[in-house]
Protein backbone atom coordinates (compact mmCIF):
# COMPACT_ATOMS: atom_id res chain seq x y z
CA UNK A 1 0.00 0.00 0.00
CA UNK A 2 1.02 3.83 -0.62
CA UNK A 3 2.95 5.58 2.57
CA UNK A 4 -0.07 7.61 2.93
CA UNK A 5 -2.46 4.58 3.97
CA UNK A 6 0.87 2.70 5.92
CA UNK A 7 1.10 6.14 8.40
CA UNK A 8 -2.76 6.90 8.75
CA UNK A 9 -2.89 2.96 10.31
CA UNK A 10 0.13 3.26 12.20
CA UNK A 11 -1.53 6.07 13.58
CA UNK A 12 -4.69 5.14 13.85
CA UNK A 13 -4.46 1.00 15.10
CA UNK A 14 -3.33 1.53 18.69
CA UNK A 15 -6.32 4.16 19.05
CA UNK A 16 -8.65 1.38 17.94
CA UNK A 17 -7.02 -1.61 19.99
CA UNK A 18 -7.46 0.66 23.21
CA UNK A 19 -11.00 1.73 22.13
CA UNK A 20 -11.89 -2.39 21.73
CA UNK A 21 -10.40 -2.78 25.23
CA UNK A 22 -12.49 0.06 26.53
CA UNK A 23 -15.85 -1.60 25.17
CA UNK A 24 -14.25 -5.20 26.12
CA UNK A 25 -13.81 -3.79 30.30
CA UNK A 26 -16.92 -1.23 30.63
CA UNK A 27 -19.26 -4.48 28.41
CA UNK A 28 -21.38 -4.68 31.72
CA UNK A 29 -22.16 -0.85 31.99
CA UNK A 30 -22.14 0.49 28.65
CA UNK A 31 -23.43 -0.77 25.38
CA UNK A 32 -21.09 -3.09 23.62
CA UNK A 33 -19.07 -6.52 25.79
CA UNK A 34 -17.15 -9.16 24.65
CA UNK A 35 -18.29 -9.56 20.90
CA UNK A 36 -17.73 -5.89 19.74
CA UNK A 37 -14.70 -5.33 21.45
CA UNK A 38 -13.01 -7.97 19.81
CA UNK A 39 -14.52 -7.89 16.66
CA UNK A 40 -12.67 -4.20 16.97
CA UNK A 41 -9.70 -5.49 17.99
CA UNK A 42 -9.40 -7.77 15.33
CA UNK A 43 -10.42 -4.57 12.25
CA UNK A 44 -7.62 -3.21 13.64
CA UNK A 45 -5.69 -5.99 12.77
CA UNK A 46 -6.82 -6.55 9.41
CA UNK A 47 -5.98 -3.06 8.92
CA UNK A 48 -2.30 -3.71 9.76
CA UNK A 49 -2.21 -6.77 7.29
CA UNK A 50 -3.53 -5.43 4.84
CA UNK A 51 -2.01 -1.79 5.05
CA UNK A 52 1.32 -3.70 5.70
CA UNK A 53 1.51 -7.06 4.36
CA UNK A 54 4.81 -9.08 5.55
CA UNK A 55 6.91 -12.12 4.66
CA UNK A 56 5.32 -15.61 5.10
CA UNK A 57 6.85 -16.72 7.83
CA UNK A 58 5.98 -13.63 10.05
CA UNK A 59 2.56 -13.99 9.12
CA UNK A 60 2.69 -17.59 10.01
CA UNK A 61 4.05 -17.10 13.58
CA UNK A 62 1.07 -14.23 13.88
CA UNK A 63 -1.32 -16.91 12.69
CA UNK A 64 -0.28 -19.09 15.27
CA UNK A 65 -0.10 -16.64 18.10
CA UNK A 66 -3.87 -15.68 17.30
CA UNK A 67 -4.69 -19.36 17.21
CA UNK A 68 -3.59 -19.43 20.61
CA UNK A 69 -5.18 -16.67 21.72
CA UNK A 70 -8.90 -18.02 20.15
CA UNK A 71 -8.30 -21.03 22.15
CA UNK A 72 -7.53 -19.79 25.45
CA UNK A 73 -10.12 -17.28 25.20
CA UNK A 74 -12.80 -20.25 24.85
CA UNK A 75 -10.63 -22.24 27.73
CA UNK A 76 -11.71 -19.44 29.80
CA UNK A 77 -15.05 -18.68 29.03
CA UNK A 78 -15.82 -23.11 29.79
CA UNK A 79 -13.32 -22.69 32.49
CA UNK A 80 -15.61 -19.95 34.39
CA UNK A 81 -18.96 -22.09 33.59
CA UNK A 82 -17.23 -25.12 34.96
CA UNK A 83 -16.09 -22.97 38.48
CA UNK A 84 -19.70 -21.95 39.07
CA UNK A 85 -20.93 -25.80 38.80
CA UNK A 86 -17.86 -27.04 41.33
CA UNK A 87 -18.25 -24.10 43.32
CA UNK A 88 -22.07 -23.93 44.22
CA UNK A 89 -23.30 -26.88 41.67
CA UNK A 90 -25.05 -24.80 38.75
CA UNK A 91 -23.08 -24.28 35.59
CA UNK A 92 -22.12 -20.30 34.96
CA UNK A 93 -23.32 -19.76 38.51
CA UNK A 94 -22.12 -16.13 39.57
CA UNK A 95 -20.21 -17.01 42.18
CA UNK A 96 -17.71 -13.80 42.80
CA UNK A 97 -20.20 -11.95 44.27
CA UNK A 98 -21.93 -8.78 42.83
CA UNK A 99 -19.73 -6.26 43.87
CA UNK A 100 -20.91 -1.89 44.08
CA UNK A 101 -22.87 -1.36 40.83
CA UNK A 102 -22.11 1.33 37.74
CA UNK A 103 -18.18 0.31 38.95
CA UNK A 104 -15.65 -1.50 37.24
CA UNK A 105 -15.25 -4.41 39.42
CA UNK A 106 -18.72 -5.31 39.58
CA UNK A 107 -21.28 -8.48 38.48
CA UNK A 108 -19.23 -11.01 39.34
CA UNK A 109 -18.29 -13.15 36.55
CA UNK A 110 -19.60 -11.15 33.61
CA UNK A 111 -16.69 -9.16 32.88
CA UNK A 112 -14.30 -12.17 33.33
CA UNK A 113 -16.80 -13.45 30.63
CA UNK A 114 -16.39 -10.36 28.29
CA UNK A 115 -12.99 -10.59 28.29
CA UNK A 116 -12.88 -14.53 27.36
CA UNK A 117 -15.28 -13.60 24.27
CA UNK A 118 -13.25 -10.88 23.44
CA UNK A 119 -10.53 -12.67 22.73
CA UNK A 120 -12.19 -15.84 21.38
CA UNK A 121 -14.14 -13.55 18.94
CA UNK A 122 -10.49 -11.08 18.22
CA UNK A 123 -8.37 -14.29 17.67
CA UNK A 124 -10.99 -16.23 15.48
CA UNK A 125 -11.41 -13.26 12.75
CA UNK A 126 -7.97 -12.39 13.12
CA UNK A 127 -7.39 -16.09 12.47
CA UNK A 128 -9.70 -16.41 9.17
CA UNK A 129 -7.84 -13.39 7.84
CA UNK A 130 -4.78 -14.59 8.61
CA UNK A 131 -5.17 -17.86 6.74
CA UNK A 132 -6.64 -16.59 4.08
CA UNK A 133 -3.40 -14.29 3.24
CA UNK A 134 -1.49 -17.12 4.02
CA UNK A 135 -3.21 -19.25 1.61
CA UNK A 136 -2.67 -16.68 -1.42
CA UNK A 137 0.84 -16.88 -1.03
CA UNK A 138 1.52 -20.20 -0.90
CA UNK A 139 -0.35 -20.46 -3.67
CA UNK A 140 1.90 -17.90 -5.38
CA UNK B 1 -42.13 2.63 12.90
CA UNK B 2 -41.76 4.83 9.15
CA UNK B 3 -38.14 4.67 9.45
CA UNK B 4 -38.22 0.80 9.84
CA UNK B 5 -40.08 0.40 7.30
CA UNK B 6 -38.87 3.15 4.65
CA UNK B 7 -35.04 1.61 5.42
CA UNK B 8 -36.89 -2.30 4.87
CA UNK B 9 -37.84 -0.97 1.71
CA UNK B 10 -33.97 -0.07 0.77
CA UNK B 11 -32.61 -2.92 2.05
CA UNK B 12 -34.39 -5.28 -0.18
CA UNK B 13 -33.86 -2.99 -3.41
CA UNK B 14 -29.97 -3.15 -2.48
CA UNK B 15 -30.84 -7.02 -1.97
CA UNK B 16 -32.46 -7.17 -5.80
CA UNK B 17 -29.48 -4.72 -6.97
CA UNK B 18 -27.10 -7.15 -5.63
CA UNK B 19 -28.43 -9.98 -7.38
CA UNK B 20 -29.13 -8.05 -10.38
CA UNK B 21 -25.74 -6.40 -11.73
CA UNK B 22 -23.25 -7.97 -13.43
CA UNK B 23 -20.24 -5.75 -12.18
CA UNK B 24 -19.27 -7.93 -9.13
CA UNK B 25 -17.89 -4.75 -6.93
CA UNK B 26 -21.16 -3.23 -7.77
CA UNK B 27 -22.90 -6.42 -6.15
CA UNK B 28 -20.69 -6.30 -3.63
CA UNK B 29 -21.69 -2.58 -2.74
CA UNK B 30 -25.31 -3.15 -3.26
CA UNK B 31 -24.80 -6.14 -0.30
CA UNK B 32 -22.95 -3.25 1.94
CA UNK B 33 -26.46 -1.08 1.22
CA UNK B 34 -28.37 -3.66 3.45
CA UNK B 35 -25.64 -4.82 5.56
CA UNK B 36 -25.79 -0.64 6.72
CA UNK B 37 -29.49 -0.26 6.71
CA UNK B 38 -29.74 -3.45 9.04
CA UNK B 39 -26.80 -1.28 11.05
CA UNK B 40 -29.67 1.90 11.03
CA UNK B 41 -32.58 -0.18 12.15
CA UNK B 42 -30.99 -1.32 15.14
CA UNK B 43 -29.86 2.13 16.05
CA UNK B 44 -33.49 3.37 15.53
CA UNK B 45 -34.82 -0.18 17.97
CA UNK B 46 -32.69 0.62 20.68
CA UNK B 47 -30.22 -1.63 20.38
CA UNK B 48 -26.76 0.29 20.12
CA UNK B 49 -24.76 -3.26 21.40
CA UNK B 50 -25.76 -5.09 17.85
CA UNK B 51 -25.22 -2.21 15.59
CA UNK B 52 -21.83 -1.82 16.74
CA UNK B 53 -21.11 -5.04 16.01
CA UNK B 54 -22.95 -5.32 12.68
CA UNK B 55 -20.85 -2.16 11.69
CA UNK B 56 -17.63 -3.32 12.12
CA UNK B 57 -18.76 -6.94 10.71
CA UNK B 58 -19.89 -5.10 7.41
CA UNK B 59 -17.14 -2.84 6.81
CA UNK B 60 -14.64 -5.64 7.53
CA UNK B 61 -16.71 -8.40 5.15
CA UNK B 62 -17.33 -5.44 2.36
CA UNK B 63 -13.09 -4.82 2.60
CA UNK B 64 -12.09 -8.45 3.12
CA UNK B 65 -15.06 -9.31 -0.73
CA UNK B 66 -13.37 -6.04 -2.32
CA UNK B 67 -9.99 -7.43 -1.66
CA UNK B 68 -10.68 -11.07 -2.88
CA UNK B 69 -12.62 -9.33 -6.02
CA UNK B 70 -9.96 -7.31 -6.93
CA UNK B 71 -7.34 -10.07 -7.29
CA UNK B 72 -9.79 -12.66 -9.57
CA UNK B 73 -11.98 -11.42 -12.07
CA UNK B 74 -15.02 -8.47 -11.69
CA UNK B 75 -17.05 -9.48 -14.28
CA UNK B 76 -19.78 -12.07 -13.42
CA UNK B 77 -19.80 -14.64 -16.00
CA UNK B 78 -22.99 -15.08 -17.58
CA UNK B 79 -24.85 -18.79 -16.49
CA UNK B 80 -26.16 -21.00 -19.56
CA UNK B 81 -30.33 -20.68 -19.85
CA UNK B 82 -31.52 -24.25 -19.68
CA UNK B 83 -35.28 -22.71 -19.15
CA UNK B 84 -36.87 -20.19 -21.17
CA UNK B 85 -37.45 -16.84 -19.85
CA UNK B 86 -41.03 -17.20 -19.69
CA UNK B 87 -41.23 -20.43 -17.80
CA UNK B 88 -38.99 -18.87 -14.88
CA UNK B 89 -41.26 -16.03 -14.55
CA UNK B 90 -44.40 -18.23 -14.44
CA UNK B 91 -42.50 -20.10 -11.78
CA UNK B 92 -41.68 -17.03 -10.03
CA UNK B 93 -45.28 -15.88 -10.06
CA UNK B 94 -46.73 -18.78 -8.78
CA UNK B 95 -44.38 -19.17 -5.81
CA UNK B 96 -45.05 -15.44 -4.55
CA UNK B 97 -48.84 -16.35 -4.89
CA UNK B 98 -48.47 -18.82 -2.99
CA UNK B 99 -46.30 -17.48 -0.41
CA UNK B 100 -48.90 -14.85 0.46
CA UNK B 101 -51.87 -16.59 0.46
CA UNK B 102 -50.04 -18.61 3.60
CA UNK B 103 -48.77 -15.75 4.62
CA UNK B 104 -51.93 -13.86 4.88
CA UNK B 105 -52.88 -16.85 6.75
CA UNK B 106 -50.24 -17.32 9.31
CA UNK B 107 -49.55 -13.25 10.00
CA UNK B 108 -52.73 -12.90 11.80
CA UNK B 109 -51.35 -15.28 14.73
CA UNK B 110 -48.45 -13.10 15.11
CA UNK B 111 -48.31 -11.13 18.38
CA UNK B 112 -48.07 -7.58 17.79
CA UNK B 113 -44.82 -5.89 17.19
CA UNK B 114 -43.06 -4.96 20.21
CA UNK B 115 -44.59 -7.36 22.78
CA UNK B 116 -43.56 -10.95 23.46
CA UNK B 117 -45.16 -13.48 24.17
CA UNK B 118 -42.84 -15.03 26.60
CA UNK B 119 -42.88 -14.35 30.18
CA UNK B 120 -39.59 -15.25 30.92
CA UNK B 121 -37.88 -12.55 28.68
CA UNK B 122 -40.44 -9.99 30.86
CA UNK B 123 -38.98 -11.65 34.58
CA UNK B 124 -35.60 -10.58 32.90
CA UNK B 125 -35.99 -7.03 31.86
CA UNK B 126 -37.72 -6.64 35.94
CA UNK B 127 -35.36 -8.35 38.00
CA UNK B 128 -32.25 -8.76 35.98
CA UNK B 129 -30.32 -5.88 37.63
CA UNK B 130 -31.06 -6.92 40.99
CA UNK B 131 -29.66 -10.67 40.09
CA UNK B 132 -26.62 -9.83 38.07
CA UNK B 133 -25.66 -6.55 39.48
CA UNK B 134 -24.84 -5.48 35.74
CA UNK B 135 -26.52 -2.02 34.49
CA UNK B 136 -26.20 -3.26 30.54
CA UNK B 137 -29.01 -5.75 30.88
CA UNK B 138 -27.69 -7.32 27.59
CA UNK B 139 -24.47 -8.27 28.77
CA UNK B 140 -26.38 -9.68 31.84
CA UNK B 141 -28.72 -11.37 29.88
CA UNK B 142 -26.16 -13.23 27.47
CA UNK B 143 -23.13 -13.98 30.11
CA UNK B 144 -25.45 -14.58 33.27
CA UNK B 145 -28.70 -15.39 32.47
CA UNK B 146 -28.04 -17.27 29.31
CA UNK B 147 -24.76 -17.85 29.53
CA UNK B 148 -24.92 -21.88 28.40
CA UNK B 149 -26.69 -20.12 24.83
CA UNK B 150 -23.10 -17.89 24.61
CA UNK B 151 -20.86 -20.67 25.13
CA UNK B 152 -22.71 -22.60 22.75
CA UNK B 153 -22.53 -19.71 20.19
CA UNK B 154 -18.28 -19.12 20.83
CA UNK B 155 -18.20 -23.07 20.26
CA UNK B 156 -19.77 -22.20 16.84
CA UNK B 157 -17.37 -20.05 16.47
CA UNK B 158 -14.37 -21.92 17.37
CA UNK B 159 -15.64 -24.68 15.03
CA UNK B 160 -16.23 -22.68 12.08
CA UNK B 161 -12.25 -21.35 12.26
CA UNK B 162 -10.66 -25.03 12.96
CA UNK B 163 -12.46 -25.82 9.51
CA UNK B 164 -10.88 -23.24 7.64
CA UNK B 165 -7.97 -23.80 9.12
CA UNK B 166 -7.99 -27.45 8.12
CA UNK B 167 -9.49 -26.95 4.67
CA UNK B 168 -6.71 -23.81 3.78
CA UNK B 169 -3.99 -25.99 5.61
CA UNK B 170 -0.25 -26.71 3.53
CA UNK B 171 -0.44 -30.72 3.97
CA UNK B 172 -2.51 -33.00 1.85
CA UNK B 173 -3.24 -30.20 -0.33
CA UNK B 174 -2.97 -32.11 -3.92
CA UNK B 175 -0.19 -30.31 -6.47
Amino acid sequence: MSEIVKTVSRIFAPLIIVFGIYITLHGHLTPGGGFAGGIVIAGAIILLVLAFGGIKERLERERKTTSRLESSGILLFWLVGSLGLLIGGIFFLNFLGKGIPFTIFSAGIIPICNIAIAAEVGGAISTILLALVLFKKEEE
Amino acid sequence: MVEIYLLSILMILGAILAIWVHNLIAAVISMGIVGFGLALSFMFLGAPDLAIVQIVVETMSLVILIAAIIKTTEVDSPDERRLSRVSIYIGSAAFFIVFLLISVKVFRFLPVFGSPTLRMASDYITSGFDKTGAPNLVAAVILNLRGFDTLGEATVLFTAVIGLVVVLRKIGRKK
